[in-house]
């Protein structure tokens, strides 16, 4: 085959990585490039500097460096048995553009993934060298999130843990079944092992921390992972409930779904539908519940219809009220915050606004609908000075009141 | 009492502002303003450029505070928002912060109040801000000059147009960014410019004075199409938050209708080259038979060659799985019946197995082959031609319902498992299948067939264990 340019390499393997839902370069610690040779900083908020039309940002380079690949998992565009182009990128190459983006101001920094070329191990070595060129030789002080594989020796999934501000291992699945039927050559044992582990590291950094100022970072943004959602039978409830214990036992920062999406080149055991983008919104929906708004995995689950799946046409928060209906009206002017956190319609900006004023006034319907985005979701679920939804929580069918007019597609106008 | 203070001061005073974002100048003249007991309402606040004729007639001169006035209050959340609102482009924000910071004298925590229509419009001034200035550090692009002074090095310029008065403010940002570059901003309300060492401030500039483009746009034009998945289209949620007045600066935004035109088309032969796109699974092994002889999701089926469908009783307990079709099954359109088969048969009666009354099939439908002068020589199916051939398989398994399967060989085992496995690590210990039955892995007999010798012998042996224990299994099964 004829050489490969820069520019078909970054089109294949910007394509490959597409799949991948995180993006964010948020969390870590604070660096800047003042004093230093290089260039680069963050500022613990990341910052989106461009949005595709599929209306996911693009804060860093995202990109794999080889999607050559020894695995076959079902779901991956770039399993072994694809026909897709493949393409392979030096560590230097990656680095170079890595660079040139960065200082015109294009990215916030790398996010590098790889298919498994050779093994495991020498992936791994392959992706950490990337690192280390940026952060050793051009003293880059950009954002760099490494993906990691759990089959690789924890020793090198600990080097890219000192390079990088965030690392990564994909839960891939949902279930262990899902796992073993669509990803072959994975384990979940493994995966949970090396995600122990990260957590270990972590800890054990943040501690040194703690006693020497001097003590090497350990991916300051902590670690996350990624599930496909939609591509084996598993509920939202069985998501859910794999997301909390993934929180719970790895001290995750984030949870990342990806609705499965068709891919080229597919394997015939994964469904022919894709799921609704919605449903991936709706899971985010609960995580945000559970991070944010103080609801046990549990509720969460409560809010799922009788076949474990979320709703579509409410949210999650909406869902779980109409359930629990007893729960509600809240009184603005009483009720504790967790209450107030509970009304569908009231974000966590909201409720603070609410706490702050009602110090100063007895909140009315009016005062209500200043501070919050939509009264009319709000209302049925609230009372005020000057109003009490006295049979709105009782109607049967206060979810077709509630639940969004289905929209029709947006239309482009240029 | 207000009435008797508007008869007292009754004169107007007007502060010329002389920057448009000074918050230092504005505070000493708000605080002198306060002390001095001037009523919002007695105040103009002019910003360069701004109309200031209309109140010429006022008094210009600054009242000087008493020696006892009271200090003027202001809590901190005041202040913080009062620095970020004062870059905003609304003429009225000093006037705004100046009647806050009246209030808030006489009630002190008035800025908790989120229902109060003043505290709201600050509120929303800052936070207009506060996203025009993210809106800079995500949306300013440099492009590269390339200089004929060597000693200069590199520099970067970027043209951006702010819709508030944030330049400054953020230079800091850029700074910290890219400490060891040299690069300049230039907007339509000023420039900054930084060559390693310091900063310096640079008048308004216009657009043909930032460079028209860069070598690497082509390249981040090519990442930013390549990132774009086709197949969840959400243009709302990008025009959210990233507005068409950017587009103009950013060298990605002009590939966005293209891509979104071309999203449908993209998506459907994603799909197209993707799924495969089987109908309903057939209910009878007669659809099945028929169907397979119309299939073409692999490159095997558009061979010259025949379907050859499975055959044995529909309710039998044990499926046996072979690789596909070889020369003679395919001119036979029956399976097993070349000299694997025949070995097989021998295989089985030693075993006490009744072939007729187990269901036989293969992982692939069609038999694959290279022509060679007249012959048709045998090749292996591929993973994916496995993979692909795996929904006839099941089809078959979803009707008979067998016990117990015993493929052989690891073409069988994959179409089986889905993945490969290594025949001599798993043969003779059942893998618990989906549906509650049981997998058997063997070797295949035409594995048999290529060996001589003791090594014949040996597998010879292997395979007969296997199918010993394959034998008694089903009869536990079946009692």
């Amino acid at each position: 085959m004829a050489q490969q340019t820069i520019l078909q390499k970054l089109e294949i393997l910007a394509d490959a990585a597409k799949y991948d839902a995180s993006c964010a370069s948020s969390g870590t610690a604070k660096k800047n490039s003042l004093g230093g040779r290089g260039i680069g900083s963050t500022e613990g908020m990341g910052i989106c500097h461009a949005y595709a039309p599929d209306g996911r940002c693009i804060s860093l380079l995202k990109i794999l460096l080889t999607n050559h690949c020894v695995f076959d998992c079902h779901y991956c565009v770039n399993r072994k048995s694809s026909n897709v182009a493949r393409a392979r990128f030096t560590p230097q190459e990656v680095v170079d553009l890595t660079l040139a983006f960065y200082r015109r101001n294009y990215i916030e920094g790398l996010f590098l993934s790889s298919g498994i070329v050779k093994n495991s191990n020498h992936t791994m070595e392959q992706i950490v060298e990337v690192a280390r060129i940026l952060r050793e030789e051009h003293d880059f002080r950009g954002y760099i999130h490494l993906k990691t594989i759990p089959e690789a020796d924890a020793e090198i999934v600990h080097q890219a843990g000192l390079y990088a501000d965030r690392v990564s291992i994909n839960v891939e699945l949902p279930t262990d079944s899902g796992l073993t039927r669509l990803a072959p050559d994975k384990d979940a044992r493994q995966i949970e092992g090396a995600m122990g582990k990260v957590k270990a590291d972590l800890a054990e950094a943040k501690d040194a921390h703690k006693r020497f100022k001097h003590a090497p970072r350990f991916a300051p943004a902590g670690q996350s992972t990624q599930m496909i959602v939609g591509a084996d039978a598993a509920t939202d409830a069985d998501i859910v409930g794999k997301a909390s214990r993934l929180y719970d036992n790895f001290r995750l920062r984030r949870v990342y779904y990806s609705a499965f999406s068709p891919i080229p080149d597919a394997s015939a055991v994964l469904p022919l539908k894709r799921p609704p983008l919605i449903r991936e919104h709706r899971l985010y929906q609960s995580d945000w519940l559970m991070r944010f708004y103080g609801y046990k995995p549990a509720e969460v689950m409560q809010a799922t219809e009788a076949d474990g799946n979320l709703p579509l046409d409410i949210d999650p928060k909406l869902a779980w009220a109409l359930k629990f209906r007893e729960a509600f009206p809240v009184d603005v002017n009483r009720s504790t915050k967790e209450q107030l956190l509970r009304v569908p319609g009231l974000g966590v900006k909201a409720v603070g606004k609410i706490l702050a004023s009602r110090r100063h006034r007895a909140l009315r319907l009016d005062d209500v609908a200043l501070l919050t985005q939509s009264i009319t979701k709000v209302r049925p679920f609230i009372c005020t000075v000057d109003w009490r939804p006295v049979t709105l929580t009782d109607r049967a069918d206060l979810r077709s009141l509630l639940a969004p007019k289905s929209e029709q597609l947006e239309l482009f106008v240029t | 009492m207000t009435a008797l203070q508007h008869v007292r001061l009754g004169t107007y005073y007007v502060v010329n502002l002389p920057e448009a974002d000074d918050f230092d100048f504005w505070r000493d003249r708000a605080r002198a303003l306060v002390q001095c007991d001037v009523p919002p309402d007695r105040i103009a606040w002019v910003e360069p450029g701004g109309s200031g004729d209309l109140f010429s007639h006022g008094e210009r001169r600054m009242p000087v505070p008493p020696m006892d006035a009271r200090p003027v209050r202001a809590n901190r959340r005041f202040v913080s928002l009062a620095k970020n609102a004062i870059l905003h482009s609304d003429p009225e924000r000093f006037a705004l912060l100046y009647r806050l910071l009246w209030r808030l004298q006489s009630n002190p925590r008035m800025m908790e109040d989120k229902a109060d229509l003043d505290v709201r419009r600050v509120e929303e001034l800052d936070k207009n801000v506060r996203r025009d200035s993210h809106k800079m550090h995500a949306f300013v692009r440099f492009r590269l000059v390339e200089s004929e002074d060597e000693e200069a090095g590199e520099h970067y310029v970027a043209w951006f147009e702010p819709e508030h008065h944030i330049l400054r403010a953020n230079a800091g940002f850029f700074m910290r960014r890219f400490s060891n570059m040299r690069w300049s901003i230039l907007t339509p309300r000023g420039s900054l410019h930084w060559d390693g060492e310091t900063m310096a401030e640079g008048p308004p500039a216009e657009r043909h004075d930032a460079p028209g483009g860069d070598p690497m746009e082509d390249l981040w034009r090519t990442y930013y199409a390549s990132i774009f998945n086709p197949a969840r289209l959400k243009i709302g949620a990008m025009l959210k938050e990233m507005p068409k007045k950017y587009w103009k600066n950013m060298p990605e935004a002009s590939l966005i209708p293209d891509l979104i035109a071309g999203a449908q088309g993209r998506e459907a032969s994603m799909v197209e080259k993707g799924a495969l796109e089987f109908e309903e699974r057939p209910d009878t092994l007669a659809a099945i038979d028929k169907a397979i002889h119309a299939c073409r999701k692999c490159p095997i089926g558009a061979l010259d060659n025949t379907a050859v469908m499975g055959e044995g009783p529909q309710d039998a307990a044990l499926m046996i799985v072979g690789e596909q079709p070889g020369d003679n099954e395919d001119l036979a359109g029956r399976p097993f019946v070349g000299p694997a088969g025949q070995l097989l048969d021998v295989h089985l009666e030693k075993a006490g197995i009744d072939r007729r009354a187990a269901y036989l099939t293969n992982a692939v439908k069609h038999f694959k082959y290279v022509q060679r002068g007249k012959r048709r020589l045998h090749q292996n199916p591929g993973a994916k031609e496995i993979d692909t051939c795996r929904w006839w398989i099941e089809s078959e398994r979803a009707i008979v319902q067998p016990k117990l399967v015993l493929a052989m060989g690891a073409s069988a085992a994959r179409g089986l498992l889905g993945k490969t496995v290594s025949i001599s690590k798993v043969r003779g210990t059942p893998i618990p299948l989906e549906d509650g039955s049981e997998l058997w892995v063997t070797a295949h007999p035409s594995y048999l067939l290529r060996l001589e010798g003791p090594a014949r012998e040996e597998q010879a042996r292997l395979f007969d264990a296997d199918l010993a224990a394959v034998k008694a299994r089903l009869a536990e099964l079946a009692g």
